[in-house]
């Protein structure tokens, strides 16, 4: 299931070529040394799983942050495609950047493609100011991003917001370059 | 004889099984007045058999310096150690320059322990107080507490907050594994409890008016936020919202009958009051700007909120009768998180001056804007129920700790915690524990 999905990834990116990367190593980690042995119990399954159906991609966030959606919600080839799923925004700003726009234009994309898609659009701040008003202004944020996505094509409905204001930092420093980083929106696919 | 002693061993084991591994908070006095006045609390007399089970005379000592207006005299330079009246000579301490000395004994009672203290002013000779309380044994920090109230508003004329609490949030662990804790503590970062714990964020922890319940903000249930409340004593937990959007801020109504919050269920972040007895909830603001940090005149009357409705986060004022808003600050470009104090004279908030937040006091009968920290990233300012000191969260060395100012700036202190950051604090309106005076029966 693993192997065909990675052998499936169109790879977009740096991102994507570096998860493919470590993806790859995965069967020389597993525990069968001999191949003759491995092979021929490996090799049912690995035709078996894609024949029934094949199975929705569901989209999936790496750890950077990235999310990796079924290409075919694009443009209906087979694979996927990594995208950015961090936007960031100036101090007490909630103004959706334009560099976000192309990005955001593929997830609004993916989610019409695919009604059943939900995601939670979470909204943060920086640490500066107070906690309730960074709540308010991390909701504004999370609201800013929904709003372009759905004149895009997604719906509503599909879409969660939740505001953590500036009690989830992704850094815990109090430089510029901190503050930059934490004041964000995160788009999960759930 | 036996059954005490198993009674003792009991006892002790309950203690060591409930010994809080929370980390205290310690109170380091960073200003101090400039006159502090000098005082010499003896140690008092224990009228027991055995080790006496409290040193009175230290926590009072302690409770006096730590509040940054009292210089207290280390008990080796004590000439004599009187805990009677008789024993009293005012020329030792004349010598030594003590303005006033505090002298008692605890003894056992029938039940528990009766305490007795009094107070003198030795340039005039005098007895300033001279009484005595009972309590049990888990009341004797309480009991030493009373005493230093006792003693700072018969020296000062203010109430002391001395037999207060604290409540306050802490975060400990790496950014993406957070563990958070509501806390308890006494006002000399004592006797810590933990209320809550959670992975997921706890704020706005606030005390309604009788001290008996907290209202807070966690993210327990799916990740979401929603409005609690929680009767300390039982521990009972109610969980009040459960809107979509922001479900914060939450204030009690000085009767404690009404919880002003933050809903951004009608698409805005808006003011609302629930009534809690009928669950009724009403809209006061509307406005597609922020409106939050809700919190009550004392006589229950208006709510102040932090709004940018006027571009910028700057505080307002509602009157609740016809919900007519007027501004209240104007200087500066970012004020939020507001609170009266309690005769209603000023506010304190978190103030941006030169990019830095700080916390300041506005006079509100003169327009005059004070600051009152010299530190960066403060907020959460609370005020004690004496309207005299204000806690807060501020940064320290890179560590997000509590520190207190007194409203003139004249006091200030830290509380440093050896258990990750600590934030949001808030002051109890009560005391902990309330005693009545006894009849004095001298020996």
């Amino acid at each position: 299931m693993g192997i065909t999905k990675i052998r499936g990834l169109l790879v977009v990116g740096v991102a994507a070529l570096l998860l493919a990367g470590c993806a790859s190593k995965e069967p020389e980690d597993g525990p069968g040394m001999d191949p003759g042995t491995e092979a021929p119990v490996v090799a049912p399954v690995v035709v078996k799983k894609p024949e029934p159906k094949p199975e929705p991609i569901k989209p999936m966030v790496d750890r950077s942050g990235r999310i990796v959606v079924p290409l075919d919600a694009l443009n209906s080839a087979r694979g996927t495609e990594t995208l950015q799923g961090l936007f960031y925004f100036d101090f007490d700003q909630a103004i959706v950047k334009r560099s976000g726009h192309t990005e955001l234009n593929k997830h609004a994309q993916v989610l019409s493609g695919d009604r059943g898609l939900r995601i939670r659009i979470e909204g943060h701040a920086d640490e500066r100011g107070t906690r309730e008003y960074n709540l308010a202004l991390g909701e504004r944020r999370a609201n800013a991003i929904r709003a372009y996505i759905v004149a895009q094509g997604a719906l509503r409905s599909q879409i969660e917001v939740i505001s953590y204001g500036e009690e989830k930092p992704v850094d815990t420093g109090h430089s510029e370059g901190s503050w930059a980083a934490n004041r964000r929106v995160e788009i999960v696919y759930r | 004889m036996k059954a005490v002693m198993l009674h003792r061993l009991a006892g002790l084991i309950l203690l060591v099984a409930t010994f809080p591994a929370i980390a205290e908070l310690r109170i380091e006095v960073t200003k101090g007045v400039d006159n502090a006045v000098r005082i010499a609390v003896v140690p008092f007399a224990w009228r027991g058999r055995g080790v006496p089970p409290a040193d009175i005379a230290e926590v009072v000592s302690a409770d006096l310096r730590l509040s940054g207006r009292f210089e207290s005299l280390p008990v080796e330079q004590m000439l004599s150690l009187p805990t009677e009246a008789d024993e009293v000579f005012f020329r030792d301490w004349r010598l030594l320059n003590v303005e006033y000395l505090v002298i008692g004994y605890l003894a056992p009672a029938t039940e528990g322990y009766e305490l007795h203290f009094e107070l003198y002013n030795v340039f005039k000779q005098s007895a300033d107080a001279s009484i005595s309380i009972a309590g049990t044994e888990a009341d004797l920090r309480d009991m030493s507490h009373f005493v230093s109230d006792q003693v700072f508003e018969k020296l000062t004329g203010i109430p002391g907050s001395f037999s207060t609490r604290i409540m306050y949030v802490t975060a400990a662990g790496e950014a993406d594994r957070r563990i958070f804790r509501l806390n308890l503590a006494d006002a000399d970062g004592h006797r810590v409890e933990t209320v809550l714990e959670s992975v997921e964020p706890i704020l706005s922890a606030t005390w309604s008016p009788d001290g008996e319940r907290i209202a807070y903000v966690s993210f327990e249930r799916d990740s979401r936020p929603a409005i609690y409340i929680r009767e300390l004593q039982t521990g009972r937990t109610q969980q009040v919202t459960d809107f979509p959007g922001l479900n914060g801020a939450p204030a009690f109504s000085p009767d404690g009958k009404q919880l002003a919050m933050v809903l951004s269920k009608d698409g805005n972040p808006d003011i609302y009051i629930l009534n809690l007895a009928d669950r009724r909830l009403r809209r006061v603001t509307r406005h597609y700007g922020i409106d939050t940090e809700p919190s009550w005149s004392a006589a229950g009357d208006e709510i102040i909120f932090t709004s940018n409705r006027g571009g910028k986060p700057q505080i307002y004022q509602m009157h609740l009768k016809d919900l007519q808003i007027e501004r209240l600050t104007f200087e500066g470009d970012y004020n939020a998180n507001a609170s009266l104090l309690p005769d209603g004279s000023g506010l304190v908030m978190v103030h941006r001056r030169n990019g830095i937040f700080h916390i300041s006091h506005l006079d509100l009968k003169h327009g005059r804007l004070s600051v009152l920290t010299e530190t960066s990233l403060d907020e959460s300012p609370s005020v004690a129920p004496n309207g005299s000191m204000l806690i807060y969260a501020t940064q320290f060395q890179g560590q997000a700790i509590l520190a207190a100012v007194s409203i003139d700036g004249g006091v200030k202190f830290n509380l440093p915690s050896s258990e990750g950051d600590v934030r949001e604090p808030a002051w109890s309106p009560r005391k902990r524990k309330l005693f009545r005076p006894i009849p004095y029966s001298p020996r």
